[in-house]
């Protein structure tokens, strides 16, 4: 498919801060991109950049293959969400949709029929006449929604636009914009610094760090592959442990870990021999055992604590040189302190990370 | 308890204490006597006949409203446009700049009325109402200037940002956004110039000449001339409008908290 949106090498300092370094990403038509960080990484500058409220230092944002870095903003065609829901305070909840539609001299008729439509898109038709200021939060940010898509603009821009909802409303929102994603064919770029977020709504996910993306993905492959250690920690939980490469053998290498356990591991970067490296184990993939299994990996370890969590058992285990966390199902027996059971996990449930 | 009661006293006596004068001005509107003073023998309105009638006080409240409207119009477009371009934020000094809008509200007015006299000579403008207009305006920006940047302090800069997003170009959000959101503090600006005008009379003093004689101003010479009642009428009339003023001003501004 050919590139909707490309960031070509985007630099952007502000005095001598250098929020976005030498960034390249491409977004092609109908997806949905998450940009998930810590907060300061530069996702926002990077979305403000491409909605035309910030300028680049250097390098181009192009748009269907032309450089847009000199077009106003207002000409851009991008619905922007932000998270404070920028309603106009001074208009009504059905005014504020109409406005996009007066900006670009659609016909009063026309208008009406397509407000109406957009309202009802976010079950919102019986509040037209109500100013923002008698909704709750998450009405308001459904009209910010609906008032950004009813111009059918060519990009969905949004800043952390769930962050000040509740738990369950947020979840609720999450499902809502995916499955509006999915009907209208939008292209989405969302940033958030939630990773369960980014993961349930996003066709990629980009990860960011001090301005830079770390790792570009499916949901599944940034969590099962984690292409570098700030990746594995940074979305979910996972075990980092250290050791050195012994062999490399196509896509899976021996490590030797300091307690001198040998570990088979999957690897997608590239690593050689003698290289120190982390292993990337998540909590969930690992079993425990009373006796050694034939699984390709197995360690020996102690239970030091372990705690009952509603879906799932959360056991803490000591190696002889590292502590470990083990996830069980709700259906594991129990571990009490002091248990001395083997930790197994196969190949593939474990990543060389180079650090 | 004991302590609640004090609290009340001493409340009431405050109040007492600010509205005395206006205790011991405003019946002598209504007297038939021809001095100012105590005790009043009969009521009547002759005074204000006075006020609306007699040449010189119909002048002056001429005077008054041709001064502060031109007052009110200037000062309200030039403070909007400072409090406006002091919003950039690329602006240096911008601190400064601010502070600077404000002096006239803390310079003696005696100082501001001798330098007035003497640029306004310098033009010629002496002695005419553009003069006194000027002068007024100097006295009269900086409320415009703290109305309006409190109103646009309150405007979220993402509101305008979402306008320029859904095709606004930079003027539409001004006249669209920016603007509509900033009135109330435009408009309790504009009044508070508007009183500001009719109050003013050191300056007035300095720049106006015989022509341009205010109401507060002939209420002065007035006074010292003879001691007429009808500036105890003149009085009641600054006080009705005073009120008025301010209740334009609270109504604006809780139209503005009900927005947010
Ligand atoms: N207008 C600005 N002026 C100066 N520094 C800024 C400005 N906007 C953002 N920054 C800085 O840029 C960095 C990245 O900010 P931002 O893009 O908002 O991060 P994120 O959205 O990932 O939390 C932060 O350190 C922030 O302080
Ligand atoms: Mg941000």
């Amino acid at each position: 498919m050919p590139e909707f949106i490309r960031f070509d090498r985007i630099t952007k300092f502000y005095g001598p801060l250098c929020v976005v370094e030498n960034l390249d990403l491409g977004i092609v038509k109908g997806e949905f991109v998450s940009l998930l960080g810590p907060s300061g990484s530069g996702k926002t500058t990077l979305l403000m950049m491409l909605a035309g409220f910030e300028q680049p230092t250097s390098g181009n944002i192009l748009l269907e293959g032309t450089a847009i870095n000199a077009v106003p903003t207002h000409k851009r065609d991008m619905g922007v969400v932000f998270q404070s829901y920028a309603l106009f305070p001074h208009m009504s909840v059905g005014e504020n949709v109409a406005f996009p539609l007066q900006m670009r001299g659609v016909g009063k008729a026309e208008i009406e029929k397509r407000v109406a439509r957009a309202l009802d898109m976010v079950q919102l038709s019986a509040l037209a006449e109500r100013r923002p200021s008698q909704l709750s939060g998450g009405q308001q940010q459904r009209v910010a929604l609906s008032r950004a898509l009813v111009f059918e603009p060519r990009v969905v821009l949004m800043d952390e636009p769930l962050g000040a909802l509740d738990k369950q409303l947020r979840e609720q929102m999450q499902l809502d914009i995916r499955d509006l994603h999915r009907r209208l064919g939008l292209t989405i770029v969302f940033v958030t610094h939630d990773q369960s977020e980014a993961l349930t709504m996003s066709d990629r996910v980009a990860v960011f760090n001090k301005g830079k993306i770390e790792q570009i993905g499916t949901p599944r492959q940034v969590y099962d592959e984690p292409a570098t250690r700030f990746v594995a920690e940074f979305i979910g939980e996972t075990n980092l442990v250290e050791g050195v490469v012994e062999a490399v053998e196509g896509a899976e290498a021996n490590v030797r870990l300091t307690s001198g356990a040998q570990i088979v591991s999957a690897v997608s970067g590239t690593v050689a021999p003698g290289q120190t490296v982390y292993l990337s184990i998540r909590p969930e993939r690992v079993d425990l055992t009373e006796i050694r299994g034939d699984a390709r990996n197995c360690l020996e370890t102690e239970v030091t604590d372990s705690v009952y969590q509603g879906d799932h058992l959360r056991v803490q285990l000591q190696n002889a040189a590292y502590p470990l966390i083990a996830k069980l199902g709700r259906r594991s027996r129990e571990f009490p302190p002091g248990t001395k059971v083997y930790a197994a996990f196969s190949a593939g449930d474990c990543r060389v990370i180079a650090p | 308890m004991p302590m609640k009661i004090t609290k009340f006293a001493f409340a009431s006596l405050t109040i007492l204490f600010l509205v005395a004068p206006l205790i011991a001005i405003l019946p002598l509107a209504f007297t038939s006597s021809v001095i100012l003073t105590y005790p009043i023998p009969s009521w009547s309105l002759r005074w204000f006949e006075e006020l609306f009638f007699a040449d010189a006080w119909r002048r002056a409240i001429v005077n008054s409203l041709i001064i502060g409207t031109g007052t009110t119009l200037l000062a309200t477009v030039l403070g909007t446009a400072a409090a406006l371009g002091l919003r950039n934020r690329l602006i240096f000094f911008r601190g400064t700049i601010r502070t600077l809008f404000l002096l006239p509200m803390v310079v003696p007015a005696v100082v501001l009325g001798v330098g007035m006299q003497v640029l306004l000579a310098g033009f010629g403008l002496t002695n005419s109402y553009a003069g006194v207009i000027i002068a007024h305006t100097v006295v009269a920006v900086p409320f415009v200037v703290v109305s309006v940047t409190g109103a646009l302090a309150g405007i979220d800069e993402r509101v305008e940002l979402a306008a320029q997003s859904l095709g606004a170009s930079p003027t539409t959000v001004f006249r669209r956004v920016t603007l509509p959101l900033a009135m109330p503090g435009v408009a309790s600006g504009a009044v508070l110039a508007f009183a500001t005008s009719l109050d003013e009379v050191v300056l007035t003093l300095f720049v106006a000449g015989p022509n341009q004689r205010t109401l507060a101003r002939q209420m002065f010479s007035s006074i010292r001339e003879n001691i007429s009642p009808a500036i105890a009428a003149a009085a009641f009339l600054f006080i009705a409008a005073t009120i008025i003023i301010a209740l334009v001003v609270v109504l604006s501004r809780s139209m503005l908290a009900k927005r947010r």
